[in-house]
């Protein structure tokens, strides 16, 4: 950890472990993604570029995942391994697609999408 | 055809998670559970599997394009089983609709913030 920390401030490091928390919190909760809530807190909160903040989102999504995975697969037994797997065939293309109109679009364009997907998962939530 | 229609959910899965940074388990989950005919758990756990695969090409991707910072997504992702427990805890003392409302009220807060940064960012 004191590797993984170095150079980071307190402050940045507290608000860091603040945005796992609440990650883990909602898609505990929820189900759904951690991403919902890092990228929005990265933008806000560390004035991240909504690029930065949604790489740096998937990129801790990857060890979420596998914590997830790891412990439905290995405690739970509940994961269909074959069926995951060719669906992440096409879901791959779509995220290579995906980043690329990315980079191709107005920085802004991103933030307007999330919003969509925020009020689209409370209207969700306050109709459950 | 049910196949043809999961592959297509896929797809915009990837793409949602490509474009706004999150896992598209939104949309894997229901999937897996209409078009392939798995049950709610086992389509939530499976999902983690896709998930896993498209946030790390994902983020592959957006490190070529200088879009990661890495140790900081591995402090985020570290502290998420503390979260995760938090959230046993919470869920079993906390009314569920509670729950809902709260987390519809801080997501309708955080859009609303984004939007108002997204317009009057001079970009």
């Amino acid at each position: 950890m004191s590797d993984l920390t170095r150079g980071m401030r307190d402050g940045d490091l507290l608000r860091l472990a603040v945005i796992g928390t609440v990650a883990g919190l909602f898609s505990g909760l929820f189900g759904v993604g951690g991403g919902t809530v890092i990228v929005p807190l990265l933008i806000l909160w560390f004035g991240y570029g909504e690029r930065l903040a949604t790489g740096t989102s998937l990129a801790a999504i990857v060890v979420i995942g596998m914590l997830g995975a790891l412990a439905q697969g290995g405690i739970y037994g509940n994961v269909h391994v074959v069926t995951g797997l060719l669906l992440a065939i096409p879901a791959v293309v779509g995220v290579v697609m995906g980043t690329a109109i990315q980079q191709r679009i107005p920085q802004r364009a991103v933030s307007y999408l999330f919003a969509l997907l925020l009020v689209a998962i409370a209207i969700e939530l306050i109709l459950k | 055809m049910n196949e043809v229609l999961a592959i297509l959910i896929a797809v915009a899965g990837g793409l949602a998670g490509g474009l706004v940074g999150v896992g598209g388990g939104v949309l894997f989950v229901p999937a897996l559970t209409i078009f392939l005919g798995l049950g709610q758990v086992e389509a939530e756990a499976t999902s983690l599997l896709t998930i896993v695969i498209v946030a790390l090409v994902g983020a592959y991707r957006q490190n070529g394009y200088g879009n990661v910072r890495v140790r900081e997504a591995l402090v985020i992702a570290a502290l998420s089983p503390l979260g995760v427990l938090v959230g046993v805890a919470v869920a079993n003392n906390v009314p569920e609709r509670a729950l809902q409302l709260s987390f519809a009220a801080l997501a309708l807060f955080m859009a609303a913030q984004l939007v108002r940064r997204a317009r009057s960012a001079p970009r």
